[in-house]
């Protein structure tokens, strides 16, 4: 289903989710930013107070624009298992699993969430578009592929009282919803599909409903949620809970190789943490997997991607890392000083050895600008273990009432 | 699993099949050829069109045959011979003013010509055939691989870079400058005759989507002059007995070598375990098992129908659907109960090659039509007759003559597929130009569009090459990056037929590359040894 523009479109580029009238009559400071041709929040009203909504509370995020692909048809799994690297025999109807998908040379083009709905229908979502490298995969299956981005509004409800939110919304039996489960929800709002998924590494939920009934959702949940602290909040706060959950994002950490110009940007999932979702065993062939068997065979993979822990306080955002201090051996993806487990933390990209068995004597040089003056600092920086931040919240099921 | 029979299946029997066959068999392999077809030799077919009269189906002239397929396989101890070398090519024209280009791409220029003219044809025709020989050594070796190369691969470059500076300083900068253009903008510069420029053109763009206006027509040009025949460079020759005669050799060589025939078995798909080829399923759901595979069918046909896109990675497949495959030319075959009487050709002119096209411009035209989907109102024509030069071909005082018609594009808008039929007509229309009285001389026909080569010889877009052939087709790119070097993504299947580099036309070149690359990989696999070696 595609809209017509209107005329005037290049006057406002930027689409309003189904949403935005409610996050519009929320925003004070007017921070939006262009998220997959959308108008998103960057921050609603105050970038901490969304971030302790996430922890602390429930926060309600808009991922209508988050990219979509209805993949249905006799052939739906066998398709599924030949696009993406992870074993889809065993992701069950009502459940979702968290995969990535690579061209010929084993390179990631993107990374997402497969929903199976049924045995025969599944719904990708991921943040780059790929409708083009979708249909030609199709080539030789019975299998229909479309776009749905517009045709579903989504919201993320994460947080400690999400679930509170989502019972007292009349979400019945939410309770027994487990992490990566998926399932249907008669409310007052209608029916209303439900994932116990995140991107913020807590205890949360994504709802999915046709564009007419996005703003009953949003209502439904909002009045709901003031007891429970719901707070609407932009990217800003979400981008912080994701790197306490260590989650990785396509454009930040990894560059999805159609996107990369510079032929060594390119990156295997073995070099970005993803080598535990390639399943090189599963019976059918999957794109890249020569060239995967190939790589892990002969061990050469050519960077890894770490979590750091940082002395001081200071974000060492795009900041160098070095080896002894001297040598070059990595970069810093994503940086903050993390209010929750109150550490300052990284994520890297490593030129191999380093990061992987050298892992010792780590520098950062972060570059601080102090009152228009950069202030140029040597810390030492620890290889940890991801996530920085897992609560038990997270998966406990049924949830606790906070 | 049981023991395979065989060690290698070759898909196809066309004559990189039968050429892949025979030489696979040489090295000591057991290997068995299976054509879908009732006799072997695909386009390469001399074929009954009425009782006494056999035609070359397709192909009809040999101008590429690969001296190294020929010395190999000992071709002549099976039987092939040539009844004319050297053919010479004449341009006619309807006011009976022929010019005819005599020896090896017109050594010698017969007819009425000015002297400068004949002066400018000398220069350029040399330069062509230099440039071609730089080439031609590219246009018959393994293509080289840019990534993860060997030193083989950067010898077959180097020899190539090489080639160009051993031209000299100023050949080797109008070869660079050359390299890319059209043959029209070529001919251009130093030629001004109308025949010679229809006839020089023509050549360039027989058997392409080009017209002569089109970029890197000059492209092909070279590669149709890297060919040679008998040994001479660019020279065109007709074996004894039609074209088929080349394919009974090469069935000869193969048979001769332990090489199984079966015709009437086409394949259905091929045998894909653990990511290798390991045999194949016939039509008749009968299955074949052998360690290697090579295929001499249509590279997409073979990966995307054989294997099936579930074995190849995405890109693969995304390229393999891209490759252009759309044939422009028409072939028709004649029987006549006399002599074809050509305005102002003698007896000796029949034994030639015959060239309709008024000028260059009436060339493009023609494609002009092809472009937008519908045939061309004024087709080009390529004739022989081979009874002319093998009188076995057809009853004494008989004849058959083969055409070449340019364009007949694969692709027709709808409302040109009732064309057929006016096409044909307007084929005979400019022959009966040419040869007054030719038409009432027909005893019987068989005209062929490319729709129906396809039908009949199961290639693609009925294109003569298995695929354009143009730059970004060629080399490397040949039939598509990736798979250039005649192997594909899964062990023990190969491709070894026109599809891959350097091309088409009946040479045995791809056969030949192929071959050496499944030797050169079986080298250290057991899997692959000759001989009983294999089994265990």
């Amino acid at each position: 289903m595609r809209r017509a523009l209107p005329r005037e479109h290049f006057e406002k580029p930027l689409w309003h989710t189904p949403f935005h009238p409610r996050i519009a009559a929320l925003m004070t400071h007017e921070q939006w930013y262009g998220w997959g041709g959308y108008l998103s929040p960057q921050v609603i009203r105050d970038e901490e107070m969304e971030y302790f909504a996430i922890r602390n509370a429930a926060s309600l995020f808009d991922v209508s624009p988050m990219v979509k692909y209805r993949i249905a048809g006799p052939d739906a799994e066998a398709y599924c298992d030949r696009l993406t690297v992870r074993d889809v025999s065993k992701l069950k109807p009502g459940r979702v699993h968290y995969t990535a998908w690579c061209d010929d040379e084993g390179k990631v083009l993107d990374d997402g969430t497969l929903f199976r709905f049924s045995p025969t229908e599944f719904r990708l979502c991921c943040q780059e578009r790929h409708l083009p490298w979708l249909l030609d995969s199709a080539i030789g299956y019975d299998v229909e592929i479309a776009e749905v981005t517009e045709d579903i509004a989504a919201l993320s409800l994460q947080g400690p009282t999400s679930y509170a939110v989502l019972r007292d919304a009349g979400f019945a039996g939410i309770e027994t919803l487990k992490p990566f489960d998926i399932r249907a929800f008669e409310t007052a709002a209608g029916p209303v599909t439900v994932s116990r998924t995140g991107f913020t590494g807590d205890l949360g939920y994504e709802l999915f409903v046709p564009p007419d009934q996005a703003l009953a959702l949003w209502d439904l949940l909002w009045t709901a949620g003031q007891l429970h602290r719901i707070v609407a909040i932009g990217f800003a706060a979400l981008d912080l809970a994701r790197l306490e959950a260590g989650f990785i994002m396509a454009g930040s950490d990894f560059v999805p190789a159609e996107h990369a110009i510079r032929a060594d940007r390119r990156r295997s999932p073995y070099e970005i943490g993803l080598g535990w979702l390639v399943a090189l065993d599963k019976p059918r062939h999957f794109n890249g997997k020569r060239a995967l068997a190939a790589e892990k065979a002969k061990n050469a993979f050519r960077h890894c991607l770490v979590a750091l822990d940082i002395d001081g306080n200071v974000p060492a955002e795009h900041a160098l890392v070095y080896h002894r201090g001297k040598r070059e051996v990595g970069h810093i993806t994503a940086a903050a000083w993390s209010p929750t487990v109150k550490r300052n933390i990284a994520l890297a990209s490593m030129t191999r050895p380093y990061g992987d068995t050298v892992v010792n004597d780590l520098w950062v040089e972060i570059y601080a600008l102090r009152e228009l003056v950069y202030s140029k600092s040597l810390v030492r920086a620890r290889i940890v273990e991801r996530p920085f931040f897992n609560p038990k919240r997270r998966s406990a099921t049924p949830p606790g009432v906070f | 699993m049981p023991t395979p029979s065989f060690d290698a299946i070759v898909v196809g029997g066309g004559h990189n099949g039968l050429a892949a066959a025979a030489l696979l068999g040489k090295a000591g392999r057991r290997v068995l050829l299976l054509e879908a077809a009732d006799a072997v030799g695909g386009a390469a077919r001399t074929v009954d069109l009425a009782p006494g009269f056999r035609v070359p189906e397709i192909a009809h002239l040999a101008n590429r045959l690969h001296p190294e397929v020929v010395r190999r396989l000992d071709l002549k101890r099976h039987g092939l011979a040539f009844a004319a070398t050297n053919l010479a090519t004449t341009s006619l024209s309807v006011d009976g003013r022929p010019l005819t280009l005599a020896g090896a791409f017109g050594e010698r220029l017969e007819g009425d010509i000015a002297e400068a003219e004949r002066v400018a044809w000398a220069a350029l025709r040399g330069k062509l055939l230099r440039f071609s020989g730089v080439l031609a050594p590219f246009l018959s070796q393994v293509p080289p691989r840019l990534k993860n190369g060997g030193i083989a691969d950067m010898m077959t470059l180097g020899k190539l870079g090489l080639g160009i500076r051993r031209l000299g300083r100023d050949d080797m900068r109008e070869f660079l400058r050359m390299v890319l253009m059209n043959i029209a903008d070529v001919l251009d510069e130093e030629i001004t005759d109308d025949r010679l420029r229809a006839a020089v053109a023509f050549d360039a763009v027989l058997g392409t989507s080009l017209g002569p206006r089109s970029p890197n027509s000059l492209m092909t040009l070279f590669y149709r002059l890297a060919g040679q025949a008998n040994g001479v460079q660019a020279a065109t020759a007709l074996p004894r007995g039609g074209m088929g005669a080349v394919v009974a050799a090469l069935a000869s060589a193969a048979t001769a070598s332990g090489v199984v025939i079966r015709t009437g078995a086409g394949v259905a798909s091929i045998l894909v375990e653990d990511d290798r080829a390991t045999g194949v399923v016939l039509a008749s759901g009968e299955e074949i098992r052998a360690p290697l595979v090579a295929s001499a069918m249509n590279p997409a046909t073979t990966l995307l129908s054989l294997v099936g896109a579930r074995h190849l990675d995405t890109g693969l497949v995304r390229r393999l659907t891209h490759v252009r495959s759309k044939g422009t030319v028409a072939k028709l075959n004649l029987a006549l109960d006399g002599p074809p009487p050509f305005t102002g050709l003698g007896a000796e002119g029949l034994t030639g090659r015959l060239v309709t096209a008024p000028s260059l411009q009436a060339i493009e035209t023609a494609f002009d039509a092809a472009k937008y989907g519908r045939y061309s109102d004024e087709p080009a024509l390529e004739i022989t007759v081979p009874s002319a030069t093998d009188p076995a071909l057809a009853p004494a005082g008989q004849h058959v003559v083969s055409i070449n018609a340019i364009y007949a594009p694969f692709r027709l808008k709808p409302d040109s597929e009732a064309g057929r039929e006016a096409f044909e007509a307007r084929i005979l229309a400019v022959l009966e130009r040419h040869a007054p009285g030719i038409g009432s001389r027909i005893v019987a026909k068989d005209f062929l569009t490319p729709a129906d080569i396809e039908r009949r010889h199961r290639i693609p877009g009925g294109h003569w090459h298995h695929g354009e052939l143009s730059i970004d087709q060629m080399f490397m790119l040949r039939p598509v990056l990736g798979l250039a070097q005649y192997a594909t993504p899964l062990a023990g299947l190969y491709l070894c037929g026109a599809g891959s580099h350097p091309g088409g036309g009946v040479s045995g070149a791809p056969a030949l590359n192929a071959v050496s690359r499944i030797l050169a990989d079986g080298k250290g696999s057991s899997l692959f040894a000759a001989g009983g070696k294999s089994r265990r």
